[in-house]
């Protein structure tokens, strides 16, 4: 799966681009998330991935073809939607089997097929509930089977977490990276939540205003952020002027450690909250011009530094752990 | 109506407001409301149900009446006989088509003819108002532009047609013009086609409304899904929004199923009194003073219309639509 260059532009020809000269390649069988703040072009990207946008420019290649111009349905394409978007009129089988139906497939012979991937989503003991008196998750489930009735080739995935309850969500993350190990076919999921993308993703995109900011695998991104937007997105990093050159690095909270203030080479900071987490605790500092700092003590770290809110604090961090960072 | 409930009501309320607020503002409370808080929904149902008691339920208690009547030619005799009726299906159980059967049945094909024109076309310019205009504006526009029909008096409506479908009219002069016919059309005007022409121009309208408002709940990300799923556009249309209009055209059908059925002014005018409608049997009968005639004619129309929209809302769940 590829984009060339692919622009989209809405409204006035002139208009700022929604997705910008964007170049991706997504792995067969791959599981690929997009990530990015609202507005960044994601679910644009997906969308004219799945045909329900044309590009202003360039093309999109599938298993070799260029599909740029193929409506949806010839593209081996199926997409989820973010409301699940189910027939409000068609039972959960009715709902799995429209894909097949609109191909003029057998009632037998769809309700089979349909039946198998109610199965494959746990959902066979709803079949006859219409939409309405299913729950979130399960409208799910029949969203899920609804896309996959058609064997497409890559499923492409509209914030499917995003309206479930936090326990609900988990577990549907691990039905999807399931799915996607069973079916074999590409996964493209698109998340404002970098837990998702880290926790799902055999490929992260991290988008940015229609380009792309960042892409690898998950550690790839998390651990070697190359620009401070990127660092604070994936969250879990201190932004810090770079002492020897002019640029800024990034260190990850929990690798980032309280020394005594003024001590050499250290950040001066001022402690504005802790939180015990359980495992640790969270401590949220002020300094180097932000408020949004954080270090993450373990019991140890806590017992030799025991920071209270409102003490003034030095921030050091071990020269390996520091990541230069591109200018934004 | 119940006068019980309203103070039981009161009592739970106070009861309840006793232990939390002081003895004062609950009666304070009382006192401004002084029949408590149950009557309220029934004191703002009153001047309806009242308007609908007058207007509607006593007028159809006395026509239910007035048909057990009999009646010579210069009397009204008060009574409880089923003359009327019996007169009116004489000769129907015999095998012989009678009088109201061929009445009735004239009417429901007009009713039927009518429905056939109205829903589709109704239909389809719910769609294009719903789907393929845009901007509020033009939609509130092109609304207004329906309702033209409306802005005329009946009678002025009826009789413009005559310049339009007579035999001098535009239509035959313009058809005799450009060589289409040799003599002029006189099925035009004064004919079954003229009065179902007159219904569609008037009653279009009732079935755009709720079909409109049908169509504008659908969420497009459905018809997105339906193309995902590779339905075609004439697919969608069937698997998707007729179903989901389904109850705005059930809607509709009700709307102009009881006009017609009920209808005697167009059905007179526009068929040059020479066809058959329950309605102009029931004006006959009535211009004729026979008032127990017409009252049995009219409650066997009502238990007609009522069927048909029994069987209408049968269909579709009415309730959750209004």
């Amino acid at each position: 799966m590829e984009f060339a260059a692919v622009t989209k532009r809405f409204g006035v020809a002139a208009g700022a681009a929604a997705v910008d000269a964007l170049d991706l390649r997504i792995p067969a069988g791959a599981y690929c998330c997009l990530l990015g703040p609202s507005g960044c072009g994601k679910t644009t990207t997906l969308r004219m991935l799945a045909g329900h946008e044309a590009p202003t420019e360039g093309d999109i290649v599938l298993d070799g073809a260029n599909v740029t111009d193929l409506p949806p349905a010839r593209r081996g394409t199926a997409m989820m939607f973010q409301s699940y978007a189910l027939f409000p009129h068609l039972s959960a089988l009715d709902n799995a089997a429209f894909g097949l139906r609109m191909r003029g497939a057998g009632k037998a012979e769809r309700r089979a097929r349909a039946r198998e991937m109610l199965a494959l989503v746990h959902m066979e003991a709803f079949e006859n509930r219409l939409p309405a008196q299913l729950s979130g998750g399960q409208q799910q489930r029949v969203a899920l089977a609804r896309a996959l009735v058609t064997n497409p080739s890559a499923l492409l995935l509209d914030e499917p977490l995003s309206a479930l309850d936090p326990f609900l969500r988990g577990r549907v993350r691990a039905e999807l990276k399931r799915l996607n190990r069973e079916l074999g076919i590409t996964f493209v999921h698109v998340t404002h939540s970098q837990d998702e993308a880290l926790a799902l993703a055999d490929l992260v995109v991290l988008m940015r205003a229609g380009r792309i900011e960042q892409q690898g695998t998950p550690e790839d991104v998390f651990d070697r952020p190359r620009t401070a937007f990127a660092a604070r997105f994936m969250g879990g990093h201190n932004v810090f002027p770079d002492a020897g050159g002019g640029g800024r690095v990034a260190v990850r909270s929990d690798l980032t450690r309280l020394a005594p203030p003024g001590s050499p080479g250290a950040l001066d900071a001022v402690v504005r909250a802790v939180e015990y987490t359980g495992t640790g605790f969270a401590l949220t500092l002020a300094g180097a011009g932000t408020d949004e700092l954080t270090v993450l003590q373990d019991e140890t770290e806590r017992r030799a530094h025991p920071a209270a809110p409102g003490d003034r604090v030095g921030l050091t961090w071990a020269e390996a752990d520091a990541r230069r960072l591109a200018a934004d | 109506m119940s006068s019980s409930r309203p103070d039981a009501g009161g009592a739970a309320v106070l009861g309840a407001a006793a232990p939390s607020a002081p003895a004062a503002r609950a009666g304070a409370r009382t006192r401004r409301r002084p029949s408590g808080p149950g009557a309220a929904p029934y004191l703002q149902a009153a001047p309806l149900a009242l308007v609908l008691l007058l207007f509607l339920v006593l007028p159809l208690l006395v026509t239910a009446a007035v048909s057990l009547w009999d009646y010579t030619e210069f009397t009204l005799v008060p009574d409880a006989t089923l003359r009327n009726y019996r007169e009116m299906f004489e000769g129907c159980l015999s095998g012989g088509a009678c009088g109201t059967l061929r009445t009735y049945l004239s009417t429901l094909r007009l009713c039927a003819l009518t429905l056939a024109v109205t829903l589709p076309l109704g239909f389809a310019v719910a769609y294009f108002l719903a789907f393929h205009v845009r901007s509020d504006g033009a939609r509130t526009a092109l609304f207004l532009v329906c309702t033209a029909p409306f802005l005329t008096s009946n009678v002025i409506r009826m009789i413009s047609w005559i310049p339009l479908l007579g035999r001098e009219g535009v239509v035959n002069r313009t058809l005799l013009g450009v060589g289409a016919v040799e003599r002029p059309l006189d099925w035009l005007l004064y004919s079954e086609f003229a009065v179902v022409l007159a219904f569609v121009h008037l009653y279009t309208l009732f079935v755009v409304v709720p079909v409109f408002n049908s169509l504008m709940r659908i969420d497009l990300r459905l018809i997105e899904a339906a193309r995902d799923a590779g339905a075609s556009s004439p697919q969608i249309l069937l698997h998707v929004v007729l179903p989901l209009a389904k109850p705005g055209l059930a809607i509709g059908a009700i709307f102009v199923g009881t006009l017609v059925m009920g209808d005697f002014v167009t059905v007179g005018v526009m068929g040059g009194q020479q066809i058959a409608s329950v309605g102009k049997a029931i004006q006959t009968h009535a211009a004729y003073l026979q008032f127990p005639a017409a009252a049995a004619q009219s409650v066997v129309l009502l238990a007609v219309v009522l069927m048909m929209i029994a069987a209408l809302t049968r269909l579709v769940d009415v309730r959750r639509e209004l």
